[in-house]
């Protein structure tokens, strides 16, 4: 479908010749300052995206797992790469975000947490919150080996 | 669609320096957005050298200092310098604001002044609004009833019902919030934005006005209402103080509610 805005997009100059006219600058971190408001969003998208990634990664386990030892040991060993280890650091950071800000998201749809001292609030908590869960997580989990 | 860069025909260049005159004691620079339709070229950013000590306090008041004194070419709108007509709503420092109210001590270092983000450009800095006052028009911002109004006097309210409209009428529809919503970039050829349905909403929570109904499935669309997915930079940069993202919570919330 056409953006119906482009219709907008031709102006006449002085002398009544269209002409093609800018768009102005919009992009986030360049010419619209980054905001919690915007941050936590973006990282929400961001995160989602990682966590489809990582569900294909925990499959692709799965299915070596089924397949049989060869092919499950090289995923294992795979996974227990430095590599490996940084792609599942990423995927336990993504799912810890994304579930807080979720929570976040639950509320605003009830209709609470739209203040914006409110919403400087939940961003920053959610964001430690995040990292302290993952990193938490990973403590764990090297104790249990 | 989404873009994250600009067309070749608005990247903008480096523009021209009009330095302080010598003397001058406490120098500001500002740098503005300029593109002219008749000169075929693309936008750049023009720096002007302001001395503060001969300039008001808003940031209003040095570009009307800077067209008065320094380049009359400098076009952009205004017109009350009190933040209640909207009509200089233009990117500061990186976010959307009303020149007039916009304090020039508040920005550190350089003033870099853009139109509103992501609109077409008429000049300088004077965005074509055309988009979301034909969404407003789709919107019906007017009090419609099927019953007659009492013969000898007005539609009346209580006090309660007038206080939901609080928070509401302020909107002088200046478009900053709109244009702040990365959302309203992305999607505003059918998603209609946080200030148009922060309108929707003063017509839904207004008591006298017996159009809820149709108001509600107008707005029953994946697109006109839905593209907010609550990013809050409307909130977060509106010049009044008003909060667009909580209005469009309250008109999904009476989505939810009247689907039982």
């Amino acid at each position: 479908m056409k953006d119906v805005r482009e219709a907008l997009m031709v102006g006449r100059n002085t002398e009544g010749k269209l002409v093609r006219r800018p768009i102005s600058p919009f992009m986030l971190g360049s010419a619209y300052q980054f905001q919690m408001s915007s941050a936590t969003s973006i990282l929400h998208r961001i995160t989602g995206v990682g966590l489809g990634l990582g569900t294909l990664l925990f499959t692709a386990w799965l299915v070596a797992a089924a397949a049989g030892d060869s092919a499950f040991s090289l995923v294992q060993a795979l996974l227990a790469s430095w590599v490996g280890l940084f792609v599942l650091f990423c995927f336990t950071l993504s799912l810890f975000y994304h579930f807080c800000n979720g929570i976040r998201h639950l509320a605003w749809d009830a209709g609470k947490g739209f203040e914006l001292p409110a919403m400087h609030r939940s961003g920053a908590l959610v964001i430690a919150a995040a990292i302290i869960l993952t990193v938490a997580f990973w403590v764990i989990a090297s104790f249990i080996g | 669609m989404a873009e994250f860069t600009l067309p070749a025909n608005s990247k903008v260049g480096v523009g021209k320096t009009y330095k302080a005159p010598a003397g001058a004691t406490r120098v500001k620079a500002f740098k503005v957005y300029r593109w002219n339709p008749d000169d075929g070229k693309n936008p750049v950013m023009d720096t002007y050298e302001v001395d503060l000590d001969k300039c008001g306090p808003m940031v209003l008041d040095a570009i009307v200092k800077i067209k008065n004194e320094i380049d009359a070419s400098l076009t952009f709108r205004r017109s009350c310098r009190e933040g209640i007509c909207g009509s200089c709503a233009m990117n500061i420092d990186g976010t959307n604001t009303l020149a007039c109210l916009k304090p020039i001590g508040e920005v550190k270092g350089e003033v870099r002044i853009t139109p509103l983000p992501h609109m077409p450009v008429v000049k300088d800095l004077v965005p074509d609004l055309n988009q979301p006052y034909a969404q407003l028009r789709s919107i019906e911002p007017w009090l419609q009833a099927e019953t007659a109004p009492p013969p000898d006097a007005e539609r009346l309210q209580s006090k309660e019902e007038r206080a939901e409209l609080d928070g509401l009428w302020e909107c002088i529809l200046c478009f900053c919030c709109s244009t702040s919503c990365p959302s309203y970039w992305w999607n505003g050829d059918r998603y209609l934005g946080p200030a148009v349905l922060l309108q929707a909403y003063r017509w839904i929570a207004d008591s006298r006005d017996e159009a809820t109904g149709k108001r509600l499935d107008a707005l029953e669309d994946p697109f006109k209402l839905y593209r907010c997915h609550t990013i809050m930079n409307c909130t977060q940069t509106c010049p009044k103080g008003l909060n667009p993202a909580k209005a469009i919570g309250k008109i999904k919330q009476l989505m939810l509610e009247r689907q039982g």
